[in-house]
């Protein structure tokens, strides 16, 4: 559907998804069919990407010039970095992040699949399920990103053949399975020619699924973040000091997680004081309740020390405090993580100091299968290795495992050098004990 | 502020936002982190539509304080005096501080020489530049969206720049979660896109949710203009029209607001919200290629602009 017969009420939902896929497997031909079958990509910049087609002596228009924006990208004709592009249509609004999927860039991957509802894995038909698929699905997996498709790509390659879908459909979603993923969709198309990309292929007869773009727009988009426990990570507290708000001392932040009521009883952390919520105030306009997602302004009953870097959370339903983290971490820098490091974690809205107490065994997700068996520890984590790493913070931190929710399970550790980001943290959610 | 009651269409989740509630919440929750991280930020306010939008963000996000930072103009001395007017009605009502780096004095002072082609926008680089070292800002908000350009598409919403304000896409952090890792060096400063996920429509339908005032120019009214290229350009003593581009006076309004020199109108009678955002959301051209002939110069005019320390 195009764009410009969207509404503009504002009444749709947002949905961030993400698309995977190795060298070759057709991804930003995809994410170029996508957008341009549903119309939104505007005059000019087609013109751009026709003229860059020709001067490349190209017979067809190479739809991956729409998404490849760096120009050591169009140079090298690959996909380097993360881009975020942007689509609507009458039923929704669509972040799509198109991610690269060579090894060496798997960090990209792994920022694009960070904040992503939906993945969309891209394998070559003729291929089937190849070393770099198993990569990529043990990296959503290890995400949770909430849904999973696979798109079937360059079914034109084996002539439309439902068996061959068939067998890369079930190898995939047995696969994916084993990892933790609940569910997965497969779909068979040419990206190349837009089969099952927006419109229904008339060369499936056999298949009686949704198009890739029917899929996005009919999945759940949310998470159900609202039925989680509440998480307030404080970002700053809010003090006019004007004679109109004398007395005021809010504390900003956005809802991780849960509902947060007025005269609920509540927790901060790690301090462990305890209070009342008194008043939610959403930018200006007092409410009785916010939930996750929302940006708003929390004030508490008692006159506490609350500062940015606590968190508040239900007295009935607290995380763990704990210094001792156990976790998943994806190495994301070219300097190596070496047992020992001393490191800055950030999490949520709070930054300590760390070290790092262990590096155990690495993910293997580049040998056959089983891929996500743990290969030997060794001490150290390389640039785009996974491995199970335990840490030791300064001061307490107040902890969810990822596997309950993103926002309070996730971390970065940093350089305290030169301040770069060395590795993402995902935790297991064990070894802390209740406030 | 209408409070995500909205359902999302075909659920009956109560607690579903809509669109324009996620992308405030994301822009709220960005700005009030560069307060929490940084030292001395700084917003970037020119006027235009999407710094008006990043500013009333800013408003809401410290209610019922003020936001704890000044503004920042790159002021080309070619801009339209309908929109200077708007910036200090802007600045005088809410009681912000503003400063402004004045390209004319960088010509005046001979630091900056003017192009052949009459064009300031890449000389705000210098100006702008200059500021930020002077007044040691740390934390610059920039009104950029990720769908206004592909260079655009691939920067982080925390951009880290060197002491040379360059950008340099193999160096940027990867920027997973809601975690901004705003840490840079001595000389370093990190330039902050609240709006990234914004697309044009989106920042039209916010404008109109939350009965924004713009300046008038945006809407579509009867002014002389001239011809040069595929655009329409407003004279005046930035150095157009020339003896062979004619003045007409057309029924116009200006999608973006930039550099008189470089900024085009379109055709339209659009002259209240709801008619631009109709011919908006029908448009079949981007708003960088209807009216911006600084992007013209080539295929990666924007990312060299950036390199170079550009907005």
């Amino acid at each position: 559907m195009p764009l410009n017969t969207a509404p503009t009420a504002a009444t749709t939902a947002l949905l961030r998804f993400a698309t995977v896929g190795s060298v070759d497997d057709g991804k930003s031909t995809l994410v170029g069919r996508l957008l341009h079958d549903s119309k939104s990509v505007l005059a000019d910049q087609m013109a751009s990407v026709e003229q860059v087609s020709r001067s490349r002596g190209q017979a067809g228009i190479d739809l991956a010039l729409l998404t490849d924006g760096l120009r050591d990208e169009r140079e090298q004709g690959i996909t380097i970095d993360v881009a975020y592009r942007y689509f609507a249509t009458p039923r929704r609004r669509f972040i799509l992040a198109d991610t690269p999927g060579h090894v060496q860039y798997t960090q990209n991957m792994v920022t694009g699949a960070s904040t992503a509802e939906v993945a969309i894995i891209l394998v070559d038909a003729r291929q089937g399920v190849v070393e770099q698929t198993r990569r990529h699905a043990a990296i959503t997996a290890l995400l949770r990103v909430p849904h999973v498709a696979l798109a079937v790509n360059k079914m034109d390659l084996v002539d439309w053949s439902e068996a061959r879908f068939a067998e890369i459909a079930e190898q995939f979603t047995a696969y994916a399975l084993s990892l933790g993923v609940r569910k997965v969709v497969a779909i068979p198309i040419s990206a190349l020619a837009g089969d099952n990309v927006v419109t229904p292929s008339t060369l499936t007869p056999w298949y009686g699924g949704p198009t890739v773009l029917e899929y996005l727009e009919s999945v759940p988009a949310s998470d159900d973040l609202a039925s989680l426990p509440a998480r307030f990570p404080v970002q700053c507290v809010i003090r006019p000091r004007t004679a109109a708000h004398a007395d005021y001392r809010g504390y900003a932040g956005q809802v991780a997680s849960g509902v947060l009521r007025i005269g609920e009883r509540v927790v901060v952390l790690p301090s462990g004081v305890t209070s009342k919520i008194a008043a939610i105030d959403a930018m200006g306009e007092s409410v009785p309740a916010a939930w996750a997602s929302q940006s708003v302004t929390v004030r508490l009953a008692d006159d506490l020390d609350v500062t940015r870097g606590d968190l508040i959370a239900p007295i009935a339903s607290p995380p763990v405090t704990t210094r001792e983290i156990d976790a998943m971490a994806c190495h994301v820098a070219k300097r190596p993580l070496l047992v020992g490091a001393r490191v800055l974690l950030r999490h949520t809205t709070r930054t300590v100091q760390a070290f790092v107490r262990d590096i155990g065994p690495r993910l293997a997700l580049d040998d056959s299968e089983p891929a996500a068996e743990p290969a030997a520890g060794s001490g150290v984590l390389e640039a785009n290795d996974i491995g199970r790493v335990t840490l030791r913070t300064a001061k307490p931190l107040a902890i969810d495992a990822y596997a309950d929710c993103r926002r309070t399970g996730s971390f970065l550790l940093i350089d305290p050098a030169d301040g770069a980001t060395l590795s993402a943290g995902m935790t297991n959610g064990t070894g802390g004990r209740p406030w | 502020m209408t409070t995500a009651t909205a359902l999302n269409e075909g659920t009956d989740d109560p607690y579903a936002l809509t669109h324009l509630d996620t992308l405030e919440s994301e822009a709220v929750y960005i700005i009030r982190e560069v307060v929490g991280e940084f030292e001395r930020p700084t917003l970037l306010f020119s006027g235009g539509k999407d710094s008006i939008v990043m500013l009333h963000l800013a408003l809401k996000a410290f209610t019922p304080a003020r936001p704890p930072f000044s503004l920042l103009h790159v002021d080309t001395g070619h801009n339209f005096p309908e929109v200077l007017a708007y910036r200090d009605r802007v600045v005088r009502r809410h009681r912000l501080q503003l400063h402004v780096a004045s390209v004319q004095d960088y010509i005046d002072r001979g630091v900056l020489r003017e192009r052949p082609d009459g064009t300031r926008n890449p000389l705000q680089t210098v100006p702008l530049n200059d500021t930020i070292r002077r007044l040691r800002f740390d934390a610059v908000f920039g009104g950029g969206r990720r769908d206004e350009e592909k260079a655009r598409a691939k920067e982080r919403v925390f951009s880290l720049r060197d002491e040379f304000s360059q950008w340099d896409p193999r160096r940027q952090r990867p920027e997973l979660w809601q975690l901004y890792n705003g840490r840079h060096g001595p000389g370093e400063h990190v330039r902050v896109f609240p709006l990234s996920n914004w697309t044009e429509l989106d920042v039209w339908q916010y404008i109109e949710r939350e009965h924004i005032s713009l300046p008038e120019i945006y809407f579509a009214h009867e002014r002389p203009v001239f011809r040069r290229g595929e655009m329409w350009l407003t004279p005046g003593e930035w150095g157009g029209p020339r003896p062979d581009e004619p003045l007409e006076t057309r029924l116009i309004r200006y999608r973006t607001v930039g550099d008189m020199s470089c900024t085009g109108a379109v055709d339209s009678d659009a002259a209240d919200l709801r008619a631009v955002i109709a011919e908006i959301a029908a448009s079949r051209v981007s708003e960088r290629g209807a009216s911006r002939a600084d992007d013209r110069l080539s295929e990666s005019a924007m990312e060299d602009r950036k390199r170079e320390g550009y907005f």
